[in-house]
């Protein structure tokens, strides 16, 4: 028996930091192995690449700081920042853009703040947000759908991913936002830009788009599957959608012309990622189920203003960031109300009974 | 929509693993044999330590005064057996640290034999005045683990308007099953124990919560309380911590007691369902506090059940009568595992505070490492003060107490759901008692030198007066002696033309 | 030309404004009650000489003048150290400073002469005693500043350390994660 004394509770619930991030990488599974599927070996190269790249990161930085490697790695965290920025990436992204990313979310995104925990911002969005202004060619590159089988075979592909010479214009196009937004640069309106648009394709993910984000349908399944579990509050995800969906249909309504559908919205860029597994990022979200509710509203509000006003098609990177900037503030004046208190902290008053 | 508006009854809390079932179902037992040795705290309650009564030597019969209580708050203790006092000397407490306390020793005579009991003829007859003598002069503490005086409770009570006494039978602990059995046993004395309160207080209305996991309970004292259309018996959801009395107040009636007050403020008293028994038992049978019933449990023990158990009993005793397996017990606790304390030996007195002793065995309590926190804030939603657990830990880390007393610290009840839930395992609860023990010494530290500072004007003052009198007195003495040898001068001049006096003078000189 | 004027413009800019900073910080300034003295009154007064400073009113003026740590006070503890480096303005790290083992001076009854020296140098009069008379401590009043036991000649005067009661036990801080 121990000289030093134990403080209670001497029970635990089972719950670790390795289950939450185990859970929350089967989630991402089945829209992660989906584009794969759409992408083929390019996608999977980079991807692994991504992953590989994010964990040689966070070994190197925990070494600098003189801690043991091994134990923190194996919590997880850094593989799920590497799938979540490979799954924002364009599939067929030059090996480099996977390796830049993850170290931007793992070195600038998370360690230089002092590791697992303490970073303001969303590591994953980070990254993407850092490389589509660093490289706006090579991360608004979409390549068409080429399922693993019609696609180019295990070799070609290393040649895509590692020369990155192969996208031709024949190959690649824009995702719906892009295409609608240069569309409406050139003064055409909304009905006739959605000429080969199919709500039921981009439902299930069979478009154009970032790695992991197409498929609404199966990251909308991981998601409720995350919140069955208890790994995920609803508050956050349902607040961005629906704030996405309310203000779009609000304006789309207004002006149908101008404005895309809550559909459009909601099934397109990286809406459903977002809601479900970026915004509910703990460390980056605030504590309370009212602040969650406030920072799930700014999300929508920001990504709809971004994406109908904004210069970029798409806005949840910049969305995120903004509200991961919010947090703290959230956090500071958004407390719950204390047992016996007003909100103010001042003591309720003695009411007769 | 309800995690968002907070619903008013319900907050917080876990849902912990129960393991109440291999004791639930057993009666209590009441054949532990009779201890050779007792080992009597004379404090086992809230406030100040009892004065011993008793000599070394002295021979004492069951329930007999031992210590009695000194000040407003306190409580007697009673001889639990017949015997004679043998020591009185400071033993390890039942208590984390194991620091001596001052014990009586009493030697067993194995007689068991009871000394003069005052038996009403009928005990709802009595003064509500006398009630609460009794039950003070029983040596009646709050069982469910606060220790409080009971007497003082009521007291309370009577001075206060109470229109509800309400009865905490939560046992949310897990392991935990004495109230339980307590009352699937005895629902006939508990209820009433609970008019005697109610009489005592001169209230009206009672009303029990039973959590739903005890429904053989709560059925029990459904009947017990048939009669008695004042007492109602309600069932309360399973969920950690209701057994604290705020919580089960919220739940049961929607109305929270004032940060800054108590119970009494809204017209409520709450009293733990032991400790109605044991109302019941000082008021209509005379007998004092001397027995409990724990309950024995954990992976060590081989017979797990609940005991009823004279104070001053040795764990160790008791462990051994339940077939504990000394090396398979990992950790020894007394109370539950979430808010009980480890104790560091087995050979401390079971007093009165003690509802469980549990033996974990070495897979029960594996402590993983702590990672860092990750903010996932699960800590937030089981709190059921609606604190926030990661950013008062966070600070007191930093050593930033006040930061973390204006976060809510002294909110704070430590029932460990903080710590039971988080995934990284950060020791919370551990860091909330810490921060509230280190304000505590600095706040002493901070009238230390308030004292220290008083002490030593007041030695200056002294000294200063010393001084001034010294030197009025110096220069007293120095002004009669100037007056003196003005004098002298001035005679000398006066008898400057008589030589002879000069003369004398000189002689004299 | 334009650089001309933006070099004239931002070198008037500056000008003006330090120049009226200059003058708001000699007309606004704020009278504040001489900082030596309110750190003297935190201090615990009893001149007892642990900080190797003369007495409490030195020390004060050594911490306003930066050439002391807001640390220096063994008797004031980590509450005075707080409280030292709010007034101050001063950062400190408290997990260094852990409170000094708390300690207590006491008579050893065998050896006491009664010799009165004691008691004289005690700056908080805790030690009790007449002439020829064994001295006893007040604990309570004791604040450990040795100088009792630096004039006992018999040296039954002893610093121990305070015993912990389990009154005055409390929670270790958890090991940091």
């Amino acid at each position: 028996m121990s000289i030093r004394p134990v403080s209670g509770p001497h029970v635990t619930a089972v719950r670790s930091i390795d289950h939450i991030m185990r859970k929350v990488i089967i989630a991402l599974l089945p829209s992660a192995g989906f584009g794969l599927l759409l992408f083929g070996w390019p996608a999977l190269y980079l991807c692994v690449i991504t992953v590989i790249a994010a964990l040689l990161c966070e070994a190197l930085c925990l070494k600098l700081k003189g801690v043991a490697a091994l134990p923190v790695l194996r919590d997880g965290s850094a593989i799920l920042t590497g799938l979540l920025v490979a799954m924002t990436l364009p599939p067929w992204a030059p090996w480099w853009i996977g390796a830049v990313g993850s170290a931007i979310a793992i070195v600038l995104g998370k360690q230089v703040y002092g590791g697992l925990g303490q970073n303001l911002f969303n590591p994953a969005m980070l990254a993407r947000v850092a490389l589509l202004i660093s490289f706006p060619i090579e991360m608004t590159a979409w390549v068409d759908v080429k399922p693993l089988s019609t696609g180019p075979g295990p070799l070609e592909s290393l040649a895509v991913t590692f020369s990155g010479s192969v996208l031709t214009d024949g190959v690649t196009g824009a995702t719906t936002l892009g295409a609608v937004k240069t569309g409406f640069s050139q003064n055409r309106t909304l009905p006739g830009l959605l000429d080969d648009y199919s709500g039921f394709l981009a439902w299930i993910g069979w478009e154009r788009g970032s790695l992991g984000e197409t498929s609404s349908l199966l990251l909308l399944l991981g998601g409720i599957w995350l919140v069955r579990q208890g790994i995920i509050q609803w508050v956050i995800p349902l607040s961005l959608l629906g704030t996405l969906a309310g203000l779009s249909l609000l304006f789309h309504l207004i002006d149908s012309q101008h404005y895309l559908s809550p559909w459009v919205h909601l099934n397109s860029g990286a809406v459903m990622l977002v809601a479900f597994f970026i915004a509910t990022d703990y460390v980056t979200s605030p504590n309370t189920p009212l602040g969650q509710l406030l920072f799930g509203i700014g999300c929508g509000v920001l990504i709809f203003v971004i994406r109908s006003w904004g210069s970029y098609p798409e806005g949840t990177g910049f969305a995120i960031l903004l509200m991961n900037a919010a947090t703290p503030l959230i956090d500071h004046y958004i407390r719950p109300r204390i047992y016996g208190r007003y909100r103010n902290g001042k003591p309720i008053d003695i009411t007769p009974p | 929509m309800w995690a968002l508006f907070e619903n008013p009854r319900l907050r917080g809390g876990v849902h912990a693993e129960e393991y109440k079932g291999e004791t639930s179902g057993k009666a209590i037992a009441t054949d532990l044999p009779l201890p050779k040795k007792l080992y009597i705290p004379v404090q086992q309650h809230v406030g100040k330590p009892a004065e011993p009564v008793v000599k070394v030597g002295d021979p004492v019969l069951k329930g007999q005064l031992l210590a009695h209580s000194q000040g407003a708050i306190s409580a007697p203790v009673h001889a639990p057996s017949s015997g004679t006092v043998i020591d009185v000397v400071d033993y390890p407490a039942p208590h984390p640290s194991a620091l001596p306390i001052r014990t009586l020793v009493l030697e067993t005579d194995g007689l068991d034999q009871w000394g003069e009991t005052v038996i009403p003829l009928d005990p709802f007859q009595l003064d509500p005045e006398e009630i609460c003598l009794r039950v003070g002069a029983a040596g009646v503490v709050g069982l469910g683990g606060a220790v409080f005086p009971s007497a003082v409770k009521l007291g309370l009570g009577r001075k206060n308007k109470i229109h509800t006494l309400l009865i905490n039978a939560g046992e949310c602990e897990p392991y935990l099953t004495c109230d339980d059995r307590l009352m699937q046993e005895r629902a006939g004395e508990i209820v009433s124990g609970i008019r005697l309160m109610l009489r005592g207080m001169e209230a009206f209305d009672a009303l029990v919560g039973i959590e739903d996991n005890k429904p053989e309970a709560y059925r029990a004292m459904l009947g017990a309380c048939k009669p008695y259309s004042n007492i109602r018996v309600e069932q309360v959801p399973t969920r950690y911590p209701m057994g604290w009395d705020r919580q089960m107040l919220r739940y049961l009636t929607g109305r929270e007691i004032p940060a800054d007050g108590r119970a009494t403020d809204i017209g409520v008293v709450i009293h733990n369902v032991a400790t109605a028994h044991a109302v019941y038992r000082a008021v209509a049978l005379g007998q004092p506090l001397i027995s409990r019933v724990v309950t024995v449990a954990g992976g060590a023990v081989g017979a797990p059940q609940n005991v009823e158990v004279l104070i001053g009993t040795l764990i160790s005793e008791v462990l051994a009568f339940c077939k504990t397996d000394k090396n398979r017990m990992a950790r020894l606790l007394m109370g539950g595992p979430m808010m009980g304390d480890a104790l560091p030996l087995a050979e401390v007195p079971v007093v009165k505070a003690c509802n469980g002793i549990l033996a974990l065995a070495p897979e029960q309590i594996d402590q993983p490492d702590v990672k860092p926190c990750i903010r996932c804030s699960s800590c937030v939603s089981a709190c059921p003060a609606g604190l926030l657990p990661l950013e008062m830990a966070s600070r007191i880390r930093a050593n930033q107490l006040e930061a973390a007393v204006d976060l809510g610290l002294k909110d704070c009840i430590s029932c460990g759901s903080c710590s039971y839930v988080c995934p990284s395992n950060i020791p919370l609860v551990h860091y909330f008692k810490y921060a509230s023990g280190e304000l505590y010494k600095r706040q002493q530290m901070e009238h230390k030198s308030a004292q220290t500072r008083r002490l030593v004007e007041d030695r200056n003052q002294r000294l200063e007066k010393i001084r001034l009198e010294a030197e009025a007195e110096a220069q007293r003495v120095a002004e009669a002696r100037a007056a003196r040898a003005r004098q002298a001068a001035a005679g000398g001049g006066a008898a400057e033309g008589s030589p002879q006096q000069r003369a004398t003078a000189g002689e004299s000189a | 030309m334009v650089i001309f004027s933006a070099i004239l413009i931002l070198t008037a800019l500056g000008l003006f404004l330090g120049l009226s900073l200059g003058i708001a910080g000699k007309y606004l300034k704020v009278e504040s009650d001489p900082l030596v003295e309110r750190v003297e009154a935190l201090m615990p007064g009893s001149q007892c000489g642990q900080c190797s400073f003369p007495g409490c009113r030195p020390a004060a003026e050594a911490l306003v003048a930066g050439t002391a740590s807001v640390t220096l006070c063994p008797p004031g503890g980590t509450a005075l150290v707080e409280q030292l480096a709010k007034l101050l303005g001063v950062e400190v790290d408290l997990s260094q400073a852990q409170d000094a083992e708390p300690k207590v001076a006491r008579v050893s009854e065998d050896t006491c002469t009664g010799c009165t020296r004691c008691f004289k140098v005690c700056p908080t009069d805790a030690i009790v005693g007449a002439p020829k008379q064994i001295h006893a401590v007040v604990a309570d009043a004791c604040i450990a500043c040795e100088k009792c036991v630096n004039v006992c000649p018999t040296e039954c005067l002893q610093m121990h350390p305070v015993e912990v009661t389990l009154r005055d036990w409390r929670w270790p801080k958890p090991m940091a994660a």
